[in-house]
């Protein structure tokens, strides 16, 4: 009997606008084969821009923005789904597969009510709404959602984004079908509710014995739910394998480095002198808002080490960094940088002090002027600070260029001619360029690719090792901040809830919030989701959850 | 509690309606009095006797305070008192009443032609989207918007009416005619006002529902493997809405400035035509009494248009 | 600049050609502007190619003096409502707080009243001259040009790198000219080829109700005023200026529309 879905020699194509030049066709999906049988669920990974959302929605014989399958065949129940005409497309898409997107907040429409839309495809095979209703009431009600009954009856803005993410697993499950595709389910979900829904995903594919595709950049969480794993690189698979065998015994360089990532370890170094920088007692809020941002934040960092700021979105970490740079003065409270007071309005720092704290952002893209080159980016400190002109400048470009790894034929290129990567580094070089005591990090690896990422960390602990330079690292990745910190802060709506050298905040007895922020982070086994979720069911009494 | 919520916003947006059009009206006050040096003599001409000034300037109220002439003006103004006219002295708010019938007569026809024709070619544009229909229309629209509407006014007239004779060149309408006569009689500036307003609300029309087909939940809906027809009646169409009919109130009120260069074109007895003769004729109170009521008209359309999005929209219709 | 699209090029060659018989009007026209050299709407014959006007007046010499006076008045407002508009909105973007209220809702108010609608208002008591046209359609359309380039510079305004600059401690000047100004460039030319149309027919549009440019100069506009009588007698007279308006209106526009797709896919272009 032939396998439920079987995707034979796929290639899709689509065609490219580089700007300025020619339109060309691009390969994005290479060759890949794969073979998923019923009940099972096969995880698809690899980085952005790897295929594994075009594959996915290959299987619904859908192309989105222009994308053209040109090769191989996809067939479900061994029947060939792609010269099915648009009746058989009809009576596949939505009831045989069906498909969960990555934001349920734009995948639902917002002015309908939720339960039409997630009983639509369900009326439309006949079933009447009564039943079709109480089919979507028992989804709901396995996946966890609040008030089961009723929730059906709101707007898609009353519900919040890890409940909208359940109810969109409840529509894709309502027809009863086959196969669904999971695309990044719980990527734009913070991490403390992204382990619920994961875990109510898992559990209504258990219970259902629907077969899943499941898409997603972290090779943690996919070990959670998939039988088996398919690594994907630039359009063309890497290797297939069960789940134990990917993550305990992978057999490419390219899929042992997916695992071993974060493997950049930093040994804490104890803050022996004076801080370099130190908030005392810092309320914070924005004008027009009643509400404190931040909340009586004190804190300390020492010269050439690192302070890691952890916390959900929300949590006031980047304010944090506004009020440091002056950006935000704040309401109460002071910030001392080396023994001085600095003024809490940016007009009234001085040049020096302007140019000894330095910040590099987490978008790149944003951060740097589309219409400068990368010698004027880097330059243009170098001028406003030391009054570097002429080839005294060029040269100094150059060496920043060497240090930050890419070399001097970069200095005439615009940032949109550079990788994620490359810009995140030319950033880095302009904040070098200032010879900073202190570089405030927001969340700069958090929109990279994992091994770009850990390019840029072994980079920045580079520099700190020969400058000397400290850094503040704001971010919401636990794994980050084991990789790079010497000292941690935790941050939980406006305020630091825990905070110290690395060892001690990440080791027991942990309050509340950290343990949660700890436990939630997921490993790269199998069975953690289980356990995770075993010990909160003991923890917390019946009907507590969020 | 939600209706309430919602009836603020609304009142809140008549309120702010309202504070505009009063606003406005502060504004085309101050507008007609920049005058350099005096009305009167301006209007009397140099030989004018002083007795005669005196009188003038006694007559428009010019001893008075600006602040005490403007309330006296909004205020009759507001009682339907619209003054009298310099140059021939007649009460302009019954000039006024029969032209704004024939203005909104003309407006209106051509209005009820172009808003579903327009909505049609729209819609037509975006079902082909980068094919032909969709690059004629885009086409059409660039010529439309950069011809002034004299020059279609009067190549249809030159065409339809002179060479072929199919219309009459000269748009009279009064009372003693028919219907049809009059529809007959306006038939080729309504014509020209449809050209002028079409291309601005296909493009607009096609480019908001293009807005919406882009959404993610249309491709859900196309995921669910709805019909073509379900998709776009059930699930682009409630979001399109307020963005299409604020597409047609922009439009009306593009045509409220079109009226005016048609009317004299086709030397049609409405607003337009009146406002144009007396800026000629410096005829300051029949200027500010038509400036009055194309802006509010103006101000009303916007003001629909806002209050449209307003109820269309779900998050204010039903908030958390 | 490798290719030149054919609807651009088209585009560039006929407003070269417009600008060019403009600023060549005394060499090129064939007769005076004033002068009599012929019938009463004769129709075209060799020495007068699009016939003669109203008066017998050589139709084409007076076309291209008119146009002179009606790229010339367009032109001037359309700078006057850059230099005012672009000003203000960049200046209400970068200081934000009751600077930009206050400007904010006077254009607003402004807004509210339509464009022409409004020029009438005013015009009814103003001295209709050149230099009163320029500034009161300069002014009208400069809240248009307020509301687009205030909109422009204030999504570059929250770019992390404007912010980078404000925190590297660079001055008002350099924020505005070095990290603004380059990238809102693509829009603003843009958009001046659209206001400088809309100029063209607002001038068009007054001087053809005859409260613009004033006898004894004639404009576009007022040429077809002074022989829209002609029509009803089959004279096409009339005709000629005004397709000559939309002629340049549309080449301007198809030369706008190709700068704001080349400079925004340039490298380095924004999105």
């Amino acid at each position: 009997m032939s396998a439920l879905l079987e995707i034979d020699d796929l290639r899709i194509e689509a065609t490219s606008y580089p700007p300025g030049e020619k339109p060309r066709d691009v390969t994005i999906v290479d060759g890949v084969s794969l073979r998923l049988e019923r009940g099972r669920v096969m995880g698809l990974i690899g980085e952005s821009g790897a295929g594994k959302s075009t594959i996915g929605l290959s299987a619904m014989a859908y192309g989105r923005g222009g994308v053209r399958i040109t090769g191989g065949a996809v067939r479900l129940n061994g029947t060939d789904i792609l010269s099915g005409g648009a009746r058989g497309l009809r009576r596949l898409r939505g009831k045989a597969v069906t498909y969960v997107a990555q934001s349920a907040a734009a995948a639902f429409n917002p002015a309908r009510r939720l339960m039409e839309q997630v009983i639509e495809t369900t009326l439309a095979q006949g079933i009447p709404r009564s039943e079709a209703e109480a089919r979507a009431v028992t989804l709901f009600a396995r996946l966890g959602l609040p008030d089961p009954d009723t929730i059906g009856s709101r707007y898609p803005h009353q519900v919040s984004g890890g409940q909208l993410q359940r109810v969109m697993t409840a529509m894709a499950l309502c027809p009863g079908p086959e196969l669904v595709i999971f695309d990044e389910p719980t990527t734009a979900l913070d991490v403390t509710t992204q382990i619920e829904v994961l875990a109510a995903i898992k559990e209504a594919i258990r219970d259902t014995g629907v077969a899943a595709l499941y898409i997603t950049h972290d090779l943690a969480v996919v070990a959670q739910v998939a039988d088996d794993i398919m690594v994907l690189r630039h359009g063309k698979m890497v290797e297939c394998g069960a789940t134990a065998q990917i993550i305990g015994a992978p057999r490419e360089d390219y899929t042992r480095a997916l695992v071993s990532v974060r493997q950049v370890t930093h040994p804490e170094k104890s803050a022996a002198a004076d801080p370099l920088l130190r908030i005392e007692a810092v309320t914070a809020r924005y004008r027009g808002l009643a509400l404190d941002v931040l909340k009586d934040i004190t804190l300390d960092l020492a010269p050439g080490r690192t302070l890691a700021v952890v916390g959900e979105s929300g949590s006031g970490k980047s304010t944090l960094a506004r009020v440091i740079t002056g950006l935000l003065p704040p309401a109460a409270g002071s910030v001392r940088f080396d023994g001085r007071d600095l003024s809490p309005a940016l007009s009234g720092r001085s040049k020096n002090d302007l140019r000894e704290l330095q910040m590099i952002y987490q978008m790149a893209d944003t951060a740097m002027n589309p219409r400068q080159t990368v010698a004027t980016i880097i330059g243009r400190p170098l001028e406003f600070y030391f009054g570097l002109r002429g080839a005294e400048r060029d040269r100094r470009v150059a060496e920043l260029l060497d240090e930050i790894e890419l070399g001097k034929g970069f200095s005439d290129r615009y940032p949109a001619e550079l990788s994620g990567g490359q810009k995140q580094r030319v950033c880095i070089a302009r904040a070098l360029a200032a010879r900073p005591r202190l570089i405030i990090c927001d969340e700069v690896t958090s929109a990279l690719d994992p091994l770009v990422a850990d390019g840029i960390l072994r980079l920045l602990q580079r520099l700190q090792q020969e400058e000397g330079v400290a850094y503040l690292f704001i971010t919401h990745d636990i794994a980050t901040v084991r990789a790079i910190a010497d000292e941690i802060a935790v941050m939980h709506r406006g305020r630091v809830v825990r905070q110290g050298p690395k060892a001690q905040v990440l080791s027991p007895p942990f309050d509340d919030y950290t343990e949660l922020l700890l436990a939630s982070v997921p490993e790269m086994r199998e069975g953690w989701l289980e356990e995770v979720i075993a010990t909160r069911k003991a923890a917390t009494p019946e009907g507590t959850r969020a | 509690m939600q209706n309430g919520f919602l009836l603020k916003l609304v009142v809140q947006r008549i309120a702010l309606g309202c504070l505009l059009l009063l606003a406005a009206s502060g504004l085309i006050f101050v507008g007609t009095q920049m005058l350099p040096g005096d009305v009167a003599q301006s209007i009397l001409g140099q030989s004018a006797t002083p007795q005669a000034l005196a009188n003038l300037r006694a007559e428009l109220g010019l001893d008075q305070p600006p602040l005490t002439r403007y309330l006296d003006w909004l205020g009759n103004a507001l009682q339907g008192d619209l003054g009298h006219a310099l140059s021939n002295g007649q009460d302009i708010a019954s000039s006024i009443a029969g032209r704004l019938g024939n203005t909104l007569f003309l407006a209106g026809t051509a209005a009820a032609i172009a808003v579903p024709l327009a909505l049609a070619l729209g819609l037509l544009a975006v079902r082909f989207q980068g094919r032909w229909p969709d690059r004629l229309i885009s086409g059409v629209t660039l010529a439309t918007i950069s011809v002034p509407e004299f020059l279609l006014g009067y190549l249809a007239m030159f065409a339809l009416a002179v060479q072929f004779r199919v219309f009459p060149s000269v748009s009279s309408i009064h009372d003693g005619m028919s219907l049809g006569q009059q529809f007959q009689a306006i038939a080729l500036p309504v014509l020209v006002m449809v050209l002028v307003v079409l291309g601005h609300m296909m493009r607009m029309t096609r480019a908001a529902i293009l807005n919406v087909m882009q959404s993610a939940y249309i491709e859900t809906a196309e995921l669910k493997g709805l019909r073509r027809f379900t998709i776009i009646a059930r699930h682009a169409l409630p979001n399109a809405v307020a963005p299409i009919v604020n597409v047609i109130m922009l439009n009306l009120a593009y045509l409220v400035v079109g009226v005016v260069v048609v009317e004299v074109v086709f030397v049609y007895p409405g607003m337009g035509q009146y406002l144009v003769d007396h800026v000629a004729k410096r005829d300051v109170p029949v200027v500010q009494a038509c400036g009055l009521i194309f802006a509010a008209v103006y101000i009303g359309l916007n003001m629909i248009a806002d209050l449209v999005a307003i109820l269309a929209n779900p998050r204010l219709r039903h908030p958390r | 600049m490798s290719r030149i699209p054919l609807s651009a090029l088209i585009g560039l060659v006929i407003t070269a050609a417009f600008f060019g018989a403009a600023l060549l009007a005394p060499w090129i026209a064939p007769y005076g502007m004033a002068e009599v050299a012929g019938g009463v709407w004769d129709p075209s014959s060799p020495e007068h190619w699009l016939g003669t006007d109203s008066i017998g007046r050589d139709l084409l010499s007076r076309m291209i003096w008119g146009g002179r006076i009606t790229i010339f008045v367009a032109l001037a407002a359309t700078l006057v409502a850059f230099a005012t508009g672009v000003f203000l909105g960049f200046l209400a973007a970068v200081s934000g707080g009751w600077v930009d209220q206050a400007l904010s809702r006077l254009v607003d108010l402004l807004m509210s009243i339509p464009a022409l609608i409004m020029a009438l208002v005013i015009l009814s008591v103003m001295p209709v001259t050149l230099p009163v046209l320029i500034a009161v359609m300069g002014l009208i359309e400069a809240t248009r040009v307020f509301r687009l380039s205030r909109a422009v510079a204030a999504d570059i305004e929250v770019m992390d790198y404007v912010e980078a600059a404000r925190l590297r401690g660079e001055g008002m000047v350099w924020v505005i000219f070095r990290e603004i100004l380059p990238n809102a460039l693509s829009p603003l030319v843009a958009e001046a080829g659209l206001r400088f149309i809309f100029m063209v027919l607002f001038i068009s549009t007054l001087s053809f109700l005859g409260l613009g440019v004033q006898p004894p100069l004639a404009d576009w506009g007022g040429i077809v005023r002074e022989n829209k009588d002609g029509i009803v007698y089959g004279v096409p007279a009339a005709l000629f200026p005004a397709v000559a308006v939309a002629a340049l209106a549309i080449s301007v526009n198809l030369v706008a529309d190709w700068i704001l797709t080349r400079t925004s896919s340039l490298k380095g272009g924004r999105g």
